[in-house]
């Protein structure tokens, strides 16, 4: 049997479990690559099954944890009963620069703590008091995005109103985010919903809102840098090498972004796009729009890098496209040291990957920098183009799994035997007692930056970390015994 | 201690016929009566007052219904009937049936059900979301009387919450007591009625008729009972409450389609048939060719 089939195999037997038509579902959601398949040959975007265990989250996860939270001068308001807002509290790591309580909010949170009676009268009194409050306390707030909890789609708040009358009175912008957690199959949605608030409420008034640095003077090298959220610092050391091929960041949205910078990214030439599927909508607006272009990009691993840095410097002229081999070629030995020092610790040991967004096969090269194999990888809210995309990125029999269950995670995990686990924080625990190493690529697992060659240098030592500690021998694997 | 609810279509006389009812049960039996909607009118001839004050506008104004006290929402009105309004947010706003959800939870958590024979509720229009059917779940009414007329919606309406009721039917054992007719004074109003109670597996218990002292009596906040007690029509209101009172007949309802509910409608004339439809409007079509 060939390594193909023998996966193949191995999901028809993870199948076995379920009953006929969850079975059949899921059947669809699990494949193994062949290099023939431009696809991956997964179905996604898709409701989860229901009684299996997924790691998905939901539109209000989607809109406040990951595009509208980041914007740091901001107050994002958790509208809606408590829970929502202290789970998600402090977001994902997105570090930012700033004076806490004065200036950005990032690790701050705010709530309307709706009560029974907001639920049975409505709130949206109750919200409109608390954006007054809030300008009373922070009145070097940029602005105001209300983020929708359940109940408010439940009781039909007028939120939208609200809005509209607080960003008269407080002549700053206060935008109402539709992401009521039940919408949608996944966090997804809730992407595309900050999105679209970015194009229907932040957009249209930019240039009223726009406040141009002293002597600000457009120029060919203008770019943003979007869907980069700052996690562990990420952002951070891929600016430094965007600056350093010669192009002027004016943007970053959202991590470590200001609302300033937000309504800033419409002056720039190029959108330079990280996460892809959180951002790709803005984009697009913006090419429609304003003629903007926009360029997907890699920083993860050195091979990445350089390719990306070259794909970059491409769209520009010979001084940015020579200073690009400049940057690489001054880092080669920083890489090469990185490699040097790892790669034999690390050659040949196995990954299976399971994260959101980019990273099921951005991070790929990066493995293979250091000589690991990915041997398994999904996403967990990814849609038909991530799928295509992957398909340059993996292997001839590597297991895909789209929303992959607790189950079939973990009865791949037994019979692959990776040497390491790369996916969420509701993995890590259940892999770890397996006595398998673990990295949660969520928010890096307290570490970071990942990006960039200074990244990198991290990304190396922390894999090494995890799959050479010396406790995971002295665990046995319960099914081993 | 029974407890029964009235449902019935918005504004088919639903809050009068069930306070003349309870006004007339209320000469054998200690009862309550629980007003399930925003407008809180179901204690008003009761208490000779336009609206008294609801468990939700004094929770909203102290800030929960933890702070509230019992006394302050549960009256006393005519022949010791005690009386208290669920209330609810403005049109428009908020969510009125979590608002009848968290008063009936507070009636049972202070013991307003303590020493009573009979509580009714008073249930705004359809069965719209799970907030207005609250009453009809585990634990409360058991028994449903509906509210209608020979009008389509009314009929519409009362096939919708027959639908409520069997949903509920299994798990929490609610049972329909039958259709009370409020009269309309349409045409074969009574075996138009009894042909959709034959329908929904009940029967129309009673034909209350049209009559203006009704009207008399509301002018003066009052039931007819009270304000004139040897009026023919508070005899029916009587005999009406005798019949609820000695009860039976309570069945799981078998809803009807509106398919079914429609060709009822064509049978007892008050609607045409498919073919006279299509005629009509060839009719139309012709007359706008010449």
């Amino acid at each position: 049997m060939t390594y193909v089939e023998e996966n193949k195999k191995l999901i028809q037997e993870v199948l076995e479990a379920y009953p006929e038509k969850a079975a059949k579902k899921r059947s669809k959601h699990l494949n193994v690559h062949e290099e023939s398949n431009s696809d991956c040959g997964v179905k996604s975007n898709k409701k989860s099954v229901p009684g299996v265990m997924t790691t998905r989250g939901c539109a209000y996860a989607g809109a406040k944890g990951v595009v509208w939270g980041p914007v740091k001068d901001m107050i994002h308001i958790s509208h809606g009963p408590v829970g929502c807002g202290y789970y998600s509290w402090s977001g994902r790591r997105n570090y930012y620069i700033g004076t806490t309580g004065v200036d950005t909010f990032g690790t701050m949170q705010f709530t309307s703590d709706f009560q029974e009676r907001d639920i049975v009268f409505g709130g949206d009194k109750k919200l409109a008091k608390l954006i007054d409050e809030l300008e009373i306390l922070f009145p070097l707030s940029q602005g105001t995005t209300i983020e929708s909890e359940c109940p408010i789609g439940l009781i039909g708040d007028d939120i939208e109103a609200v809005a509209r009358q607080k960003a008269k009175e407080t002549e700053k912008p206060v935008v109402p985010v539709r992401c009521e957690g039940f919408r949608g199959v996944s966090q997804s949605l809730g992407h595309h919903i900050a999105n679209d608030t970015v194009r229907d409420w932040v957009l249209p008034k930019a240039d009223e809102y726009r406040k141009l640095p002293e002597g600000f003077e457009p120029s060919p090298y203008d770019v943003n840098i979007i869907g980069d959220y700052n996690i562990g610092g990420d952002a951070w050391p891929s600016r430094m090498l965007l600056e350093a091929i010669g192009l002027r960041v004016i943007s970053q949205f959202s991590g470590d972004g200001t609302f300033n910078e937000t309504v800033m990214t419409p002056l720039a030439k190029l959108n330079l796009i990280h996460c892809y599927r959180s951002m790709n909508y803005i984009c697009r607006h913006m090419e429609e729009k304003y003629g903007i272009g926009w360029l997907e990009y890699n920083f993860f691993g050195p091979t990445q890098i350089a390719k990306s840095l070259r794909k970059i410097a491409a769209q520009f002229d010979e001084t940015i496209q020579e200073n690009a081999e400049k940057v690489i070629a001054q880092y080669q030995a920083d890489m090469d040291a990185v490699i040097a020092q790892y790669r034999p610790r690390l050659e040949g040991k196995t990954v299976m990957m399971m994260v959101g967004g980019l990273r099921p096969r951005h991070v790929i090269p990066a493995f293979e920098d250091l000589g690991m194999k990915v041997i398994g990888t999904g996403y967990e809210f990814g849609h038909g183009d991530d799928y295509k995309r992957t398909a340059d990125y993996v292997k001839d029999g590597t297991i895909i799994y789209d929303d992959v269950s607790g189950h079939e995670f973990e009865e791949f995990a037994k019979q692959l035997n990776p040497d390491l686990i790369a996916a969420g924080i509701k993995e890590k625990y259940v892999f770890q007692k397996m006595a398998l190493p673990f990295r949660q690529m969520h928010s890096w697992d307290y570490s970071g930056p990942y990006h960039g060659y200074h990244g990198f240098a991290v990304f190396a030592r922390d894999m090494d970390l995890a799959i050479n500690n010396p406790t995971w021998s002295l665990i046995e694997n319960p099914w081993n015994k | 201690m029974r407890q029964i609810a009235f449902y019935g279509k918005g504004g088919i006389g639903k809050s009068t016929t069930s306070q003349n009812t309870i006004a007339a049960l209320s000469e054998t039996q200690r009862v309550m009566i629980v007003g399930c909607d925003p407008k809180a009118d179901s204690t008003r001839l009761m208490l000779h007052t336009k609206a008294q004050t609801t468990i939700l506008s004094l929770a909203a104004e102290r800030g929960s219904v933890e702070d509230l006290e019992l006394e302050e929402v549960l009256l006393t009105g005519y022949n010791n009937v005690r009386c208290v309004e669920s209330g609810g947010p403005e049109p428009g706003v908020g969510c009125a049936g979590r608002g009848i959800i968290t008063a009936i939870n507070f009636l049972e958590e202070e013991g307003a059900y303590e020493d009573l024979d009979l509580v009714s509720y008073d249930v705004l229009g359809d069965v719209v979301c799970g907030g207005f059917a609250m009453p009809i779940r585990e634990g409360k009414a058991q028994e449903i009387y509906i509210v209608t007329s020979g009008e389509m919606m009314a009929m519409y309406a009362a096939n919708n919450i027959a639908r409520g009721i069997l949903k509920y039917a299994q798990s929490g054992g609610v049972r329909l007591g039958g259709l009370i007719c409020n009269s309309r004074k349409v045409d074969r109003e009574v075996e138009l009625i009894e042909a959709l109670a034959d329908k929904l597996g009940t029967k129309m218990i009673h034909f209350v008729p049209r009559d203006n002292v009704v009207q008399r009596a509301e002018l003066r906040r009052m039931t007819v009972i009270e304000y004139e007690p040897d009026h023919p029509q508070a005899q029916e209101y009587r005999a009406l409450a005798r019949k609820i009172e000695h009860n039976k007949d309570l069945v799981i309802p078998t809803p009807i389609t509106m398919d079914e509910l429609e060709e009822l409608l064509v049978q007892y004339g008050f609607m045409d048939s498919d073919a006279e439809y299509q005629k009509a409007l060839e009719a139309d079509k012709a007359a706008a060719s010449v």
